[in-house]
């Protein structure tokens, strides 16, 4: 399987906000650097895609994209879920904590673990 | 979970719960040194350019050629942009800025990087940087020369700083020698830089 194009086409964007390309190059970049194969990956946003609450005019495809993500790398056990739930409200406590303007970095978190 | 109200709109520092997420596992994938923040960075940007900019000339070229959409553009961006399906997710309004023989219009924003991803994609990386950020509105001339823009003496600027909640796209003037052309032909000619105002529409070839 080839590299994957941005989900297409002429009548929407790719991408909605910039989470979504930070995701999407995510898993290019994992892919390219073999972490796990584009079929490989090809299954694991398969299955997100298909469940059966997905939005069908697609607007929710970065956020299956990303559970796609998190779920693979759990399977490869690079993560666990209670990780990435701890450090995604890390981010949040320290995006928080930032003045307005200036960059947002993990070590603002007030409460880190 | 596609509905996440949170009240903080105005609030730029919120991060939502996808930002959040994709921010702990890359924050996890590179601290295994499995991914290199900058080799993500160079994806985004490879990327950035073939996604949102296209909606804004979509935008552009239908006011171009629909005198109605246009008014309604000038009225209302918010309304008449969402009406070609492009809204934003964080609850900010649009306003369409629509350049004139006299008049240049330009957008930055001096506090951060607020932009209008729903029409122009992600940010350049000159949008965001401090030199661009601080510089355009105290001398908007010397920066749009530097872009290799040059405006007649008597063309006046304006200058628009984007807010959280208020999010600007210039609407270029259209270039001569382009009538009867179809909104897609026009379309084509509507660079990311010159819905920010660094540069004008392209001239047909």
């Amino acid at each position: 399987m080839n590299r994957p194009e941005p989900p297409p086409g002429p009548d929407g964007p790719a991408f909605a906000e910039p989470w979504q390309a930070q995701a999407f190059a995510l898993v290019v970049s994992l892919a390219e650097g073999g972490v796990f194969g584009w079929s490989e990956w090809a299954d694991a946003l398969s299955a997100e895609v298909h469940r059966p609450d997905a939005a069908p005019d697609g607007r929710d495809y970065y956020e299956h994209w990303l559970r796609a993500l998190e779920r693979l790398a759990v399977t490869k056990g690079l993560t666990t879920p209670g990780e990435v739930e701890g450090l995604s409200a890390a981010w949040r406590r320290a995006a928080q904590a930032t003045p307005h303007g200036k960059p947002i970095l993990l070590e603002n978190d007030p409460n880190p673990a | 979970m596609a509905h996440d109200h949170d009240h903080d709109h105005h609030h730029d520092n919120d991060l939502n719960p996808m930002t959040a997420r994709v921010k702990a596992l890359e924050t996890i994938l590179v601290r295994k040194g499995l991914v290199d923040p900058a080799a993500i960075d160079a994806i985004v940007d490879t990327y950035e350019n073939k996604v949102g900019p296209r909606n804004g000339a979509r935008v552009v070229a239908k006011a171009w050629t629909d005198e109605t959409y246009a008014d309604w553009l000038r009225r209302d961006a918010t309304a008449a942009i969402a009406s070609l399906g492009y809204t934003g997710r964080q609850g900010e309004h649009m306003q369409a800025v629509f350049n004139t023989p006299e008049t240049h219009n330009l957008v930055v924003c001096t506090l951060c990087s607020c932009y209008p991803w729903s029409v122009l994609g992600l940010p350049p990386v000159w949008y965001k940087a401090p030199p661009y950020r601080s510089r355009v509105v105290i001398d908007p001339r010397g920066v749009l020369a530097e872009f290799g823009l040059t405006l007649p003496a008597d063309k006046a600027i304006r200058v628009w700083d984007s807010t959280a909640e208020m999010r600007y796209i210039v609407v270029p003037e259209r270039p001569e020698g382009t009538r009867g052309w179809s909104e897609e032909e026009l379309a084509a000619l509507i660079s990311r830089d010159s819905m920010i105002g660094t540069a004008l529409a392209g001239q047909p070839a």
